[in-house]
């Protein structure tokens, strides 16, 4: 211990800058900052700070960031969701964890498989790999472009729409990577669901 | 990796070089105590404390003032979870936490690795998770650089006695760095849909009524059993969402720039409420290198060469796209299986938010585990095996590849030690870095700090593997449930934090034997780093003559890659072959 002089054996007078630094330190970092940053954000941004709620009638319906889950045929579906006990549980999120070779992930993409090609006679191909995989979060609000392309005729069927009126719809809600790499390219499915339910009811009033 | 991956690592890669520069400046200023405005407000505070912010401390001084700053912290992480039922800020009514959970989150939090056995949205009070866990989010990042300072302070003086002041070094960077950092990125988190309130759980109407089954409880709670054993089920019907709300955006820049990666919902930075698109990713991906990456630069300007911060910032910048390449390769490739089903060729989407997808999801994987940051994006259990085995690989390595804050670049420090030692043997003169002789004293503490961690590892996925407890956990069968067992040691010992989050560590037995994983993994290791810096700093500093090993360009560069991957290899290839291997091969394997 060549290096240890003399002169600097620990002795007590540690313990009092320990206590009152971690003190200061606590009640500024834990306490002022959040606070702070809380006040600052619901000045300055306050739709974003209390989560981007999406409005219906002065009701909120959910969030532009946090998926639903959907499964009338009337609507565009989202990705499957592992949270419990139901799925996009917002508050529990939860990837499924399921590694690539477990038997599980296989039995339940297969029976993905199985129902989206019972509900979609028209789509003989391959099903998108979004739609039959779960997120990270159990709460993707996105599906791909294909995905929703996917569901379309099915969807203009339920609703009695013609599916170009939906191409339009979902070229409209469309999102593409920022400045070519940032991202991929898909639809927010909830915002997508709510702008559906707005044409139908457009539609109906103008048919009677 | 095709061309949306590589314009996103050519653009990441750009912003943190560009960034870093001045970063390092303002770190060097700090540090070094030129930041004048600043000392005149810390200067009540160390009245206050009893401190002498010029006082020199000895290694070993030095090392005890950290080890009760970090004391005093883990008992108040402690502390605040089992109490928090009774506490203000609890909207959701969280009641205490569980002795061995939170004895796991408190060693995890104060030791940087931020590992989390809980869900948040599930289980932590907004008082905990400010008061606890962003506290603890600042000062085991101060703590981190504090070292790294020290050590590069080792090099820097001939002659001297001590390696700075502990106190002052945590409360400079504490506030002059970290604090106003967090705070630019936590408003701009915001402004891109990042939550930040104190208000309840939102309730919302959803679109469409939702049914699911629960299993049917009894009375006494327990679940009831049909005749074949099995839970009975009933069904449930819900109009509505509850949306989890917090002070989400405070944490969420801390926990990246402090490469700290506790997140504040269980799905960490899958989910939306914390990070929200694209841009918000970006910035993540930036914040977690830009410390790590500047204390490189400020190393090299201490030492009085530019160019040594330079040499360690290409080892590690060329350690870092090849993993990058080979993680992005492999996860684009996707599941065999899965195709095998009738799936569209897409990669494997699986645990992963389509706002990322492949690219981004896979470059944010070898950040967080590149530096001992743990925030995940996408579920790392999910993975390929080959793409999971290079978080796993890049954690084994030691945490130095990039790194931790502070504890990147004195683990990398510690490795070109062992560089120059071993050179030195090749061409039979003493080793000697910066002009400084390596000795006796200094290799035995770099062999301590660099067989630490591979024993604490591999030690403890022996145990696990044997112990009932420990293979009671695991998720998934095969050679991947081994995966996830060594996973959890490696991302413990190595205080990173991240997770094969199927693994059900949230026992006595996995809280147990993570959290002494986690605390040996960061204390056995900062304590013998300190003795190098102290023993170092009393050296003289030699003229570099014809003989010299020169510590700069891409020869020192490469035998310092060299030295990384060789220690990383012998230690972990059997284990790696055991696990990740073997789930390879039985997947693409004819």
């Amino acid at each position: 211990m060549s290096a240890l002089p003399r002169t600097a054996l620990p002795h007590s007078s540690l313990l009092r800058p320990a206590l009152v630094l971690f003190l200061a330190l606590s009640l500024l970092t834990g306490l002022a900052y959040p606070l702070l940053t809380t006040v600052l954000a619901q000045a300055l941004f306050p739709a974003q700070a209390g989560g981007s709620l999406l409005l219906r009638e002065g009701r909120p319906v959910g969030s532009a960031l946090i998926g639903q889950s959907f499964s009338s045929p009337e609507y565009f579906w989202s990705r499957p969701s592992a949270t419990t006990p139901m799925p996009y549980n917002a508050a529990s999120s939860a990837g499924a964890n399921l590694g690539p070779t477990n038997p599980a992930l296989l039995q339940a993409v297969e029976a993905r498989i199985a129902a989206l090609r019972a509900a979609h006679p028209e789509q003989p191909g391959p099903v998108p790999a979004d739609l039959v995989t779960t997120s990270a979060s159990g709460l993707d609000p996105h599906i791909s472009l294909a995905a929703a392309g996917y569901q379309l005729e099915r969807v203009a069927r339920a609703r009695g729409l013609p599916p170009q009126a939906l191409r339009s719809l979902l070229a409209e809600h469309a999102e593409q990577p920022l400045s070519g790499f940032l991202g991929e390219a898909r639809v927010n499915v909830l915002q997508l669901n709510l702008a559906l339910d707005e044409l139908a009811a457009r539609t109906r009033a103008a048919r009677n | 990796m095709n061309a949306q991956a590589w314009m996103l690592l050519c653009a990441f890669l750009a912003v943190v070089l560009l960034l870093a520069a001045p970063t390092a400046a303002w770190l060097a200023r700090v540090m070094e105590g030129r930041f004048a405005l600043g000392a005149r407000i810390e200067a009540p505070l160390y009245r206050l404390a009893g401190v002498r912010p010029q006082e020199d401390m000895s290694w070993l001084r030095y090392a005890l003032a950290l080890l009760l700053f970090n004391l005093l912290g883990t008992l108040a992480v402690y502390a605040l979870q089992r109490l928090q039922a009774g506490l203000p800020f609890n909207p959701e009514g969280m009641g205490a936490i569980a002795a061995d959970s939170a004895f796991n989150t408190a060693i995890s939090f104060a030791s940087n690795t931020n590992w989390q056995g809980y869900g948040g949205e599930t289980s932590m009070s907004y008082l905990t998770q400010m008061l606890a866990l962003t506290v603890q989010n600042f000062l085991s990042a101060a703590t981190g650089i504090a070292v790294a300072m020290a050590l590069i302070r080792g090099f820097a003086r001939r002659g001297a006695a001590g390696i700075g002041n502990a106190w002052a070094d945590l409360v400079r960077v504490t506030l002059w760095v970290l604090l106003p950092a967090s705070a630019l990125l936590a408003l701009f988190f915001v402004s891109q849909g990042v939550i930040q309130n104190l208000a309840p759980y939102q309730q919302v109407e959803t679109l469409e009524a939702l049914q699911y089954e629960v299993p049917r409880t009894g009375p006494d709670g327990a679940p009831v059993l049909d005749a074949d054993g099995k839970p009975e089920m009933q069904t449930r019907h819900t109009l509505g969402q509850t949306l989890a709300m917090g002070p989400v955006a405070s944490q969420e820049a801390i926990k990246l720039l402090g490469t700290n990666g506790g997140g504040f919902f269980n799905a960490n930075s899958a989910h939306p409420y914390e990070n929200p698109n694209a841009l918000s990713n970006f910035a993540q991906m930036v914040a977690i290198f830009l410390i790590p990456a500047a204390l490189c630069l400020v190393f090299g300007r201490l030492v009085g060469d530019p160019r040594q911060g330079w040499t360690l910032l290409a080892a590690m910048t060329l350690l870092f796209v090849l993993a990058v390449i080979a993680l992005t390769h492999y996860e684009a490739l996707g599941n065999p299986r899965l195709a095998a089903l009738g799936v569209a060729d897409g990669g494997n989407l699986e645990g992963k938010e389509l706002r990322f997808g492949i690219a981004a999801s896979s470059l944010f994987a070898v950040i967080t585990t590149a530096a001992s940051c743990g925030a995940v994006n996408a579920m790392h259990d999910a993975l390929t095996p080959l793409g999971g085995a290079v978080p796993l690989a890049l954690m084994q390595l030691g945490e130095v590849v990039f790194g931790g804050v502070g504890s990147g670049l004195y683990g990398m420090l510690v490795l070109a030690l062992l560089a120059v030692f071993i050179a030195g043997l090749m061409i039979g003169r003493t080793p000697e870095y910066l002009g400084k002789k390596i000795e006796a004293y200094e290799m035995k503490m770099v062999a301590i700090t660099i067989l630490v961690t591979p024993l604490l590892v591999l030690g403890g996925t022996a145990l696990a593997v044997m112990a009932e407890a420990g293979r009671a956990g695991i998720a998934n069968p095969g050679a991947h449930g081994f995966s996830e067992i060594l996973y959890a040691l490696s991302s413990a010992a190595n205080n990173n934090g991240s997770a094969f989050a199927g693994l059900s560590a949230n026992t006595p037995f996995y809280n147990t034997l993570l959290g002494v994983a986690m605390c040996l993994g960061r204390y056995a290791v900062m304590v013998p780093v300190l003795a190098i810096a102290g023993s170092l700093a009393a050296k003289k500093r030699l003229a570099a003559g014809a003989g010299t090993l020169p510590t700069h360009g891409p020869l020192f560069v490469a035998l310092l890659a060299g030295t990384v991957l060789l220690v990383g290899l012998l230690n972990y290839l059997p284990a790696l072959a055991l696990g990740p291997v073997v789930e390879h091969l039985t997947l693409f394997g004819r």
